[in-house]
């Protein structure tokens, strides 16, 4: 087999691999676009957020510690104790349960009824105020991940590839842990969408709101769920994007790339997320491949974008999406 | 008392048409006039200069750009920052190939190189709608940043990769420098409020206009404005071309005139793009005193703010920045929530009321 395929097919495996790192933010953004049609922006804060609040807890850091020292002059930063990884992860959800009660009841509660566009603009600012909030908390230093995940490169791919093709393929153990934890993750939700009555309440909200408010559903209630869900989902993401680079500012960037996997897998659809985030994955790998190096490099800042903008102009619904109708 | 209609009869259609039909109003956009271009120059520093009021001038341009788009037309822009570089670029260009043009035609050249690369990206406008294109346009911020970056032709090969803006005259003939190392603030600040005040009015103007009234029916409804009449391609795309002609000049004037040297990732990344929406968000969208309120208050506050919380109460600067984020970020939802029209809608209130004060009945 010629050597370049190899390396081709090698970069198409790991862009598959980051494709679905996108995804698992790209299903945030799916789950409260569906339930109450904001287009949250500040999904990838979220994930920053958690990762920086489980790191945090695992430290046993004091929060606000540069605030307080700042104010009253005090020199407490630690509390002294670790917090084990597990113990740590469900603290975090409950930040995160906790966050979405606050959204909802002091933020989105006011904007019912407001512009898709407002509603946008909105959870830019509260990007904004929550990356604020997550550095005044934390810290604004880049912070290693560690819940016990497998790194390292995978020695079993390593050594069957150089049999067959007489070149050893690099893949991370951490993208194979990522790729089963997100497909537990979405068998998970489908499964609790369908399965719970909470999750039938949300399809319900997501169908039509006045409908499901008549038959006695609590919009609030759904959607302080739905802030939670995708609270949770963000601190997976995070989990993820902190053990591959570190909890630092960058990761609430590589977010921002879940929007053109969302526009090509179509704002309502969870399978459209993951395979949005696999088709930009390994578009934006093998672009980078095969052209990258004709015209400079660093490609992948970009390509996203600017294949989801030519996808969008044949199809500005997206991949799996519902069918756009207007009426005047 | 002073500030009513009663008794200020108008016996034409254009004094009835007139921007400020109130005679109050006239006389206070008069003496901000006379106190902007006549008494400001003289009495100007460089630390006022450089930190407020030139930054101010320049922010507002741009905000007047994007809230043509996003105020007026109802089409969000993230790519801002792409089209100030677009405009910073062509300026750079200009201002190196052509060593003897003055700095008025570079200006607005480059305004009108970013008005063609505005169309280009506003074309997918016509297929996509809502946080769609405002995705969208993210494509232009990230595409045209990297290949400011990465194409070396832009920045003549520097082995910085910045580009720097050399010594130019304000017009031919004047010998008044407003770029560079050399040039004094006073040229600059008025350098800049002649292209605020050229744009304002002609932003006023184009608003209020016929351009400007299928700009606000395709904002409203755009189905429903085609079946009235307005052509969306001809609406959309001149929207377009205006708004990157004011982010163009924008652009332009911060790498020429106030920052002499840029690094694009630094000076016209996303937060950039960001910024801007914040000002058009916190000032009202769809109002052109909105534009300079919400530049003026996103310029003041970062000022305001480092001043008072690392001088008076002595936290380090990182502290102060993440802090500026939290206020930043709670302003832009309280306003959505409260007032979602802004400083501008707020300041219409105040005037409301002053027509009735003393006697509100």
């Amino acid at each position: 087999m010629p050597e370049q395929l190899v390396f081709a097919m090698e970069v198409t495996l790991n862009g598959l691999m980051t494709g679905v790192m996108y995804s698992l933010v790209a299903l945030g953004f799916v789950l409260i676009f569906k339930a109450s049609g904001i287009f949250n922006y500040a999904q990838g804060v979220m994930a920053l957020f958690a990762a920086m609040t489980l790191v945090g807890i695992q430290d046993g850091r004091v929060p606000f510690s540069h605030v307080i020292n700042a104010i009253f002059g005090t020199h407490i930063y630690d509390f002294g104790w670790e917090v084990p990884a597990l113990l740590a992860i469900l603290l975090t959800v409950i930040v995160m349960i906790i966050f979405a009660l606050l959204v909802q009841r002091f933020v989105f509660k006011h904007l019912v009824g407001q512009e898709p566009i407002i509603l946008f603009m909105a959870t830019i600012g509260l990007a904004y105020f929550l990356e604020g909030v997550s550095d005044l908390m934390w810290g604004s230093e880049i912070r290693n991940m560690d819940v016990g995940l497998p790194q390292g490169i995978n020695d079993w791919i390593d050594v069957t590839t150089l049999e067959i093709f007489g070149y050893g393929f690099f893949i991370d153990n951490l993208d194979l842990a990522a790729t089963l934890i997100a497909a537990i993750l979405v068998m998970g939700l489908i499964a609790y969408s369908q399965y719970t009555k909470n999750g039938r309440a949300m399809r319900a909200v997501a169908d039509d709101h006045q409908a499901a408010l008549s038959v006695g559903i609590s919009l609030n209630y759904v959607w302080i769920l739905v802030w939670s869900l995708a609270g949770i989902v963000a601190l997976v993401a995070g989990v993820m994007w902190g053990s591959k680079s570190g909890v630092q500012f960058s990761l609430s960037l590589i977010a921002l790339k879940a929007l053109p996997v969302l526009m090509l897998g179509g704002f309502t659809s969870i399978p459209g997320a993951i395979v949005g985030g696999m088709i930009i994955g390994v578009g934006e790998a093998l672009f980078e491949f095969a052209i990258g190096p004709m015209i400079g490099g660093a490609t992948e800042n970009w390509f996203a974008y600017v294949l989801a903008l030519l996808f969008l102009v044949f199809r500005p619904q997206g991949l799996f999406g519902e069918k756009i109708i207007e009426r005047v | 008392m002073f500030y009513r209609e009663a008794g200020d009869f108008k016996t034409s259609y254009s004094a009835d048409s007139a921007t400020f039909p109130i005679l109050f109003d006239r006389y206070r956009y008069y003496l901000v006039l006379i106190v902007g271009a006549g008494i400001i120059p003289f009495v100007l520093n460089d630390y006022w200069a450089n930190s407020i009021l030139i930054p101010f001038l320049i922010y507002a341009i741009a905000a007047m750009g994007l809230n043509i788009l996003t105020g007026y037309c109802g089409q969000v822009s993230l790519g801002t920052g792409g089209f100030m570089a677009v405009g910073a670029y062509t300026s750079y260009k200009l201002m190196t190939a052509f060593p003897g043009l003055d700095m008025i035609s570079v200006t607005l050249l480059s305004g009108l190189m970013t008005a063609m690369v505005g169309l280009a990206f506003g074309l997918p406008s016509l297929r996509i709608k809502g946080f769609y294109l405002a995705v969208a346009t993210l494509a232009a911020q990230f595409f045209l940043v990297w290949l400011f970056n990465k194409v070396g032709w832009f920045y003549n090969y520097s082995a910085s990769g910045q580009i720097s803006a050399p010594t130019r005259d304000f017009f031919y003939f004047t010998n008044i420098a407003v770029t560079g190392p050399s040039a004094e603030s006073w040229a600059k600040y008025l350098f800049c409020f002649m292209f605020v005040f050229v744009l304002a009015w002609v932003a006023r103007n184009l608003t209020r206009g016929s351009m400007g009234r299928q700009w606000m029916a395709i904002r409203d409804m755009d189905i429903a404005a085609e079946i009235i009449g307005v052509n969306p391609l001809k609406a959309k795309l001149t929207a377009f071309a205006v708004s990157s002609f004011y982010v163009g000049i924008s652009g332009a004037l911060l790498f020429t005139v106030y920052l002499g040297a840029v690094e694009v990732g630094e000076a016209y990344g996303i937060t950039k793009s960001f910024l801007v929406l914040f000002m058009i968000i916190i000032g009202g969208l769809g109002s052109i005193f909105g534009s300079f309120a919400g530049a003026a208050f996103m310029v003041i506050l970062p000022v305001f703010l480092r001043n008072f919380l690392t001088g008076t109460m002595n936290w380090d600067s990182a502290l102060a920045t993440h802090f500026e984020f939290v206020i930043v970020g709670g302003l832009i939802m309280f306003f959505l929530i409260v007032e979602p029209h802004g400083l501008a809608r707020l300041w219409a209130l105040v005037k409301d009321k002053l027509r009735l004060w003393p006697f509100p009945h």
